[in-house]
Order: C-alpha cells, then structure tokens, then sequence
C-alpha cells in the first residue's frame, strides 16, 4: 500500500489531528489550523489522557501492581501529577533530615504548584526560594549532596536548564569518578518540567533529555503518570547518584489516579511493559506514551489483530537494554517516538543498540518518529511534534515492510 | 525630532513592517518652543559619578510625543490583554503596563545608531525602536503580519537596531556587553543600552558582563528596570544588595525615578554622553513598577498588596506624571490630551483589527531561518523520512 493511500485511509480513520494529505494538497494554510479564533486546546494537541486505560484510577488498579507491592496493603488517593510529586517530596521531607527543596519561587508553590504548602509543613528553612540563578541553584545543590544532604532543587522549566548545563555535566556528573570516589553528589535530585504544552514557543516546550543522556554519571527519569511520578521521584531522590528528574508539564493535570498514600519506591533503570505483544514493539516515555496509545489503536482498527507491544522507557539513563532488546527479539520489529527533534534524539541511542543486539531478529527497519529538526516553533507545534497519525503510519510502515 | 528618526528608521529597516508612526501636531501656538523643567532632586542618586543635571530644556513637540508614546503603549498593553482574555494570544505573554515611562524616556534620548537589547517584557521597546502597532499586535497573535514573522511570540521581537525581546533571563546582558564592543571597534559614535530585572540582576552572566565592559571600557549601559519583583519574589528576597545601581562596583552608577520619563530621559542622555566620551561603561536602575502580574497567568496580588498596587498607580504614575506637567506648563489643554487619549485608542483599535485579518503564516515559515538558506543545508529532517523537507 502506498504512503497516500495508507495516510488517507488513516484520516478517515481519526478524528483528531492534522490532515498531512491536505497540507500535500495545497489547501491555504488557515484551514489546516483550526480556525483563526478557535485557539489551540489548553491541553495542547495531544487527546484526553484522562481516558488512557494506563491510568489507573481505581485503588483496585492501581494495587494490582507487582511493583507497589509494599504498599500493597495501604491507602490510596486520588492525585493529580503535581500533587503526586509534592506527595514525593513531603515524604522526602519528612524522612530525611538533612532534605531541602529549593529554586525560584518554590517557596509559593511553584510555577505548577508542585511545591505547594510544603514551606508551610516544613519551614522556610527547608523549602526556600532562591534568586534567578540557574547556574547557582544547580551549583549550590551539587555543594549540598557532597556534604551528604539531600538537595532537591528545581528548575523552572526544562529550556532554563541551559546555564545550569556545566554545572550538571562537569561538575554533579563526575564528582564521585574525578575524587576516586572521595566525593559524591549522590543527594542531588533536579527537577524540571519539559515538554509541550500547545503553546509554549521556543522557550517552554523543550524536552532535553537527550543532551544528559550523554553524560556518564548522570541519571535521567521521566514518569508518565501519578502513580509513576511519585515512585520515580522517591527513587530519584534517594538514589546516591545525581538525577535529573524532568516532569512532562502537560501531564501536571492531565488525569487522575489512585495513587498510594504510603512510602514506595519505582525502580530507576527500569522500563515497564505497558502493553504486551508479539508483532511490534512500541518505546516512548512521558506525554508521548498516550499519542502511541492512540495510535496503536488506530492501526489496530486497520489491521485487526495487531499485537503491540508497548514499552515506558521511564528511565532514560540509564535505559533498561535489556527490556526492550528481549521484546524486539521476540517481535522483530521496534518503532520509537520522542517529542525532542529527530537528529541525536534518544532514539538514535535506542535504535542503534538494538540493530547491535537484535540485527538477525529485526524483520523492518527501525522506525523513529520524533519531532522535526527545528526549533520547538510557536504556531507550527503540531506539525513539529509526532502525532498519532504519523505514529500509526510509522506502525503501519513497519508490519507492511 | 522623534518622527524624524523614526523616518530615517524606516529607510535602514530591512523589513517592511517598520513603518513611520506618525504624531500628531497641536494647535498650541506655542508649540515649537523649548521649555525649562527642573526636576525634583529626589529623581536621582548616584554611585562614584556626577548627578545628572535636574534640568531639562525640552521642546513643547518632544513632551506631547512622550505623551502620546506612553498613551499609545498603555492602549496597546491593554488590547494585548484583551486579545489573551479572548484566548486569540496563547502562551507566555508579560506586559509592560505601569513601565512605560523607561522605554520612552530612554529612546529620546537616543539615536537610531544605538542599540538596545532587553528581556521578554519587550512590547514597549519594540514600538519606540520603530515597530507598528500593528506588527506587535500581530506577532502576539502569531500571524505573518507579526513583527518576526508569527514565528516568536510575545517575548520575540526585534527591529534593526533592537536586538530583542529575549526570552532567557539575563542572556541577553552579555550579548549587550557584545554589541556595545562591536560599536567601539567598528567606530560607531554610540551606545548600547542593555536591559533586565531586578530579578535577572542575579544571574552569573550579568556580573561576567560587567567585568568584561569595565576591562575593556565598552560603550555599554547596563540598565536594570527594578520593578520590585521577579516573578513572585520581592528584590530584598532575591538580592542581598537592592541598590542594583550599586552594584557593578568598579562601575559609577545613577538610580532613577523611572515612572518620570523627564527624569528616565535625562539619565539617558547623561548615560550615553558618559559611555560615548570613552569613560567605560555606565549602570542606571530605574525604579519602576508593573502594574499587572508578572505574565497573563499571574493576578499578580498574591505576593503585594492591592493598596500597593494602587497608591503606586494614584502617585506615581507616569503618563499622569506628565499630563500634570504639560497642563501646569500650558504645554497642552486639556481638551488636546484627550484628543491625543481619544486618537491613540483608535490608532490601537485598527491596529488589533489589522493583525487579526491578518493570516496566520505560511508553513514554509516553519522550515526557512533554522540555518541560513545558502548555507549549503540540503534538508531538514521532520517527524518520518518522508516528511523531510528538502529545500
Ligand atoms: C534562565 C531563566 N530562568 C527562569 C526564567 C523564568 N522567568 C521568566 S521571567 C522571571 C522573573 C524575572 O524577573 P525580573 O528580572 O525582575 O524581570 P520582570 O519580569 O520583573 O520584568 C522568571 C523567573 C527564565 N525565563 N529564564
Ligand atoms: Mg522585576
């Protein structure tokens, strides 16, 4: 089947997002966007992930997990994103004396409100606003970890993360390796919400994960959900090595679930298997998790019986080979879709290791979908971040090659 | 002498949307002539230099035009704010309402040949470096008539001789420091005055800027519009040292009552005859405020006071500032204010009409400026292989 047709038949198929055919056809480009006074969706274009059958909203659900086990037995709550991640942070707080939470406006909340009332449950003294200092915050953290205390600062967003970048690379990466292992930032936990958003522009929509994943001696989580966000950012937090903790800032209220009250822990280094199957392995990590959700059901409905299966990365660095090598193995196939642009995303990392481990078992070229090699645009964002059509197209590519 | 450079504005602008704003002319038989202002001696406090001089011999034209800038900037801020309510501007938008007063004041007291360089909250400055009404308006609405294309929004706008609207806080002081080297070496008879917060004021690169224009003697002035805050921290919650004008140590320094544009256009002219006389670098803090919230997100009343806010807007406003002086002055009537107030509303009105019938842009937009078109860049890769935009 040719690209045209599979596209068409594709757009029959969807509801939402951009028609590409149309745009081939030349039709002036005001119609493609919505029209001029209806503005883009506050969630940005990216359908509901209230709806995603990932999200577990029950406390039958959510409990079901093997990974929550400890908690098994506890209560749940029903949490946003933002409030799962100040949930996190009081038990970081209130576990461990010598944790701080700091960074521009902290104090008041946050930006997203992530840090709300946690200055008012554990002083000032320990929540606390900083200047605008990127650079600073991240330096004065690293100083903190290597005394041994817990510092747990954030970054307003993810595209201010730049002036912080050598602190975080030369500095927080290799302390343990340069000092034989006399120091370390084991304490140092930098959070930072990334992502689009619908109409972030240049400055508040970049995903960056890419850029630390090559840097030995850093480690880099992005949670998808609640439930995840909590866990991972425990973990993140008391893990003895610098993280980098970047918050899809779409997801903040996106949904709701049931997410444990108690103290638990999700591993770092760890994928999860969301969906298992047998024709075609699926990565992605963060917002993105819910466009390949969408599209898997889409190539679903044009190919019945596809059996996908689809793999949360959760941790960038380091990433579990092992998880996603066993599932190509098994399926021969693998497609993976980021929001950050195409060339040096963390896809190439992905695809290239699993040409080396699976090369006899891949039975399609790999597929990438990712964002354009652009810079993250304000009015063009729909064209630059990799849809649902374009992710079912790539599935598509993939099970007819 | 405003219209003239905005004339002469227009003939370097490169980009067709500079177009020459045109003011008024009043009745006022006395127009033409120059008046003596002395300003309050408050207005100034200096640090290691000479107080600018409190008096200011200014034409009766020049003090209407202020005026007018100023009404023209509050008007657009607040159809800026309008068009967000209506959800037609998305995204990240800061106003300037309540700061006109250092945008004006500081542009007539310069050439088209200096240069000005600030932050994200840049509306204002756009508009007296040259910009149309409409160019702003459009480029908040993300529309091909937008001042750089649609393609940056609110906190991305330039014009030939304003090197933005810059959305990173503190980069663009060192890129000041930069432009203001360029001038010297090129032997350009002028300045570069690069702007950012109290908050910004904080950041590692502004103190690396200082050092370097201070070394080398750069024709740079360092202005930070102290606005009380950043974001939602107060200066004395995020400064150790709130005398910013202070603070560039090996540099003199004067603060300013920046809601007196006679007061912001004195330090300015002062600032640029210091840096273009080879004295090295000069800092200036205008105290300011803003009267709204840091972005269209922020009420902006959690952090102060809603009496602050007002006693600040009853007393020390700067477009009635200096409505009370053209009147004492019998620069103007009354009757002629609100005929400038009446004709800036309607200027702004059409200019929010232009720029919503203006068309969003083309998607060849989106491609084009990531690299230089004869940069020899055959393509761009997008989202799937067959996406790749060759060019
Ligand atoms: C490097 C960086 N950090 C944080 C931000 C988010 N931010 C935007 S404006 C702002 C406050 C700046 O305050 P100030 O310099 O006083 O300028 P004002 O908004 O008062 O004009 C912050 C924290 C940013 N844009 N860039
Ligand atoms: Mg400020």
């Amino acid at each position: 089947m040719s690209i045209a047709t599979l596209r068409t038949s594709y757009l029959a198929a969807s509801l939402a997002s951009v028609s590409r055919s149309m745009l081939k056809q030349q039709v002036p480009i005001k119609s493609q966007y919505a029209a001029t006074n209806s503005p883009p969706p506050p969630e940005g274009f990216m359908p509901g992930v209230a709806n995603s059958k990932f999200i577990r909203n029950t406390h039958h659900e959510a409990l079901r997990n093997p990974e929550l086990a400890g908690v098994a037995n506890g209560e749940t709550k029903k949490m946003n994103t933002f409030q799962a991640i100040n949930d996190a942070m009081s038990i970081a707080l209130a576990t461990d004396d010598t944790a701080c939470v700091f960074g521009e406006d902290v104090a008041f909340g946050g930006v997203f409100r992530c840090t709300m009332g946690l200055a008012e449950m554990f002083g000032r003294d320990r929540v606390f606003n900083t200047p605008l200092s990127e650079q600073g915050i991240a330096g004065f953290g690293i100083g903190m970890a290597a005394m041994g205390s817990t510092a747990i600062a954030e970054i307003q967003f993810a595209d201010y993360i730049f002036p912080a970048f050598d602190q975080l690379v030369n500095e927080a990466a290799k302390y343990r390796y340069r000092s034989g292992g006399e120091f370390d930032v084991g304490g140092l936990c930098i959070r930072t919400p990334c992502g689009a958003v619908g109409h972030g522009g240049h400055y508040h929509s970049q995903s960056p994960e890419a850029y630390f994943a090559h840097t030995p001696g850093l480690k880099v989580v992005i949670p998808r959900s609640p439930i995840q966000a909590k866990g991972l950012l425990l973990a993140s937090v008391r893990d003895r090595n610098p993280v980098i903790f970047m918050e899809p800032k779409i997801l903040y209220r996106a949904a709701v679930e049931m997410v444990p009250v108690g103290d638990y822990e999700l591993p770092l280094g760890k994928a999860e298997i969301l969906t298992q199957g047998k024709d075609l392995t699926v990565v992605g990590w963060g917002a993105q998790l819910y466009v390949l959700e969408n599209a898997i059901q889409l190539a679903q409905k044009k190919m019945p019986g596809l059996s996908v299966e689809l793999i949360d990365l959760r941790s960038i660095l380091p990433w579990d080979v092992e998880t996603v090598c066993n599932s190509v193995n098994k399926t021969g196939r693998l497609l993976i879709a980021h929001e950050a642009p195409k060339t040096q995303g963390f896809a190439a990392e992905i695809a290239t290791t699993v040409m080396e481990r699976c090369f006899l078992r891949l039975e399609a070229p790999i597929q990438r979908l990712c964002s354009y090699d652009t810079p993250f645009p304000l009015i063009f964002e729909k064209f630059h971040v990799p849809d649902m059509i374009r992710c079912a197209e790539g599935i598509e590519r993939a099970m007819k090659f | 002498m405003l219209s003239s450079k905005r004339i002469s504005l227009a003939k370097v602008a490169a980009r067709a949307f500079i177009t020459p704003v045109t003011v008024r002319t009043f009745a006022s038989s006395s127009i033409a002539r120059n008046v003596n202002i002395t300003l309050h001696k408050a207005s100034f406090e200096t640090y290691n230099c000479d107080t600018p001089s409190l008096e200011v011999n200014i034409s009766k034209e020049e003090l209407v035009k202020m005026y007018h800038s100023m009404v023209i900037m509050r008007r657009m801020e607040m159809a800026s704010d309008a068009l967000y309510k209506a959800k037609l501007i998305r995204g990240f938008c800061h106003l300037c309402t309540g700061q006109e007063a250092v945008a004006v004041g500081m542009e007539t007291a310069l050439t088209p040949d200096d240069k000005i360089i600030t932050a994200y909250r840049c509306h204002g400055f756009t508009y007296m470096r040259g910009a149309s009404i409409t160019s702003i308006l459009a480029e908040l609405l993300g529309r091909k008539a937008g001042i750089s294309a649609g393609k940056g929004g609110s906190m991305h706008m330039f014009t030939p001789n304003f090197f933005g609207g810059n959305g990173i806080v503190g980069a663009q002081v060192p890129l000041g420091a930069g432009i203001a080297f360029a001038q010297k070496y090129l032997g350009h008879n002028a300045s570069t005055f690069a702007l950012y917060g109290d908050g910004a004021s904080n950041q590692g690169q502004v103190f690396e800027a200082y050092n370097m224009a201070k070394l080398w003697d750069l024709p740079c002035v360092f202005v930070c519009e102290n606005n009380r805050y950043g974001m939602g921290t107060s200066a004395s919650r995020s400064s150790a040292n709130t005398s910013y004008f202070k603070r560039g140590d090996y540099i003199p320094g004067v603060k300013v009552n920046g809601m007196d544009v006679l007061a912001v256009h004195q330090a300015c002219a002062y600032a640029k005859e210091w840096t273009t006389s080879g004295k090295g670098p000069l800092l200036l803090e205008m105290e300011t405020y803003r009267y709204g919230g840091h972005s269209m997100s922020d009420p902006g009343t959690t952090y102060r006071t809603r009496e602050e806010i007002q006693h600040m807007r009853s007393n020390n406003d700067p477009i009635t500032g200096l409505k009370q002086r053209l009147l004492e002055l019998n620069v103007v009537s009354e009757d002629e204010l609100k005929a400038i107030d009446k004709n800036a509303r309607a200027e702004v009105d059409k200019a929010v009409e232009e720029s919503k019938a203006s068309p969003e842009p083309e998607l060849k937009a989106f491609w084009e400026q990531v690299y230089k078109k004869e940069a020899g860049i055959p393509f761009l890769r997008g989202r799937e292989p067959e996406e790749t935009h060759h060019f």
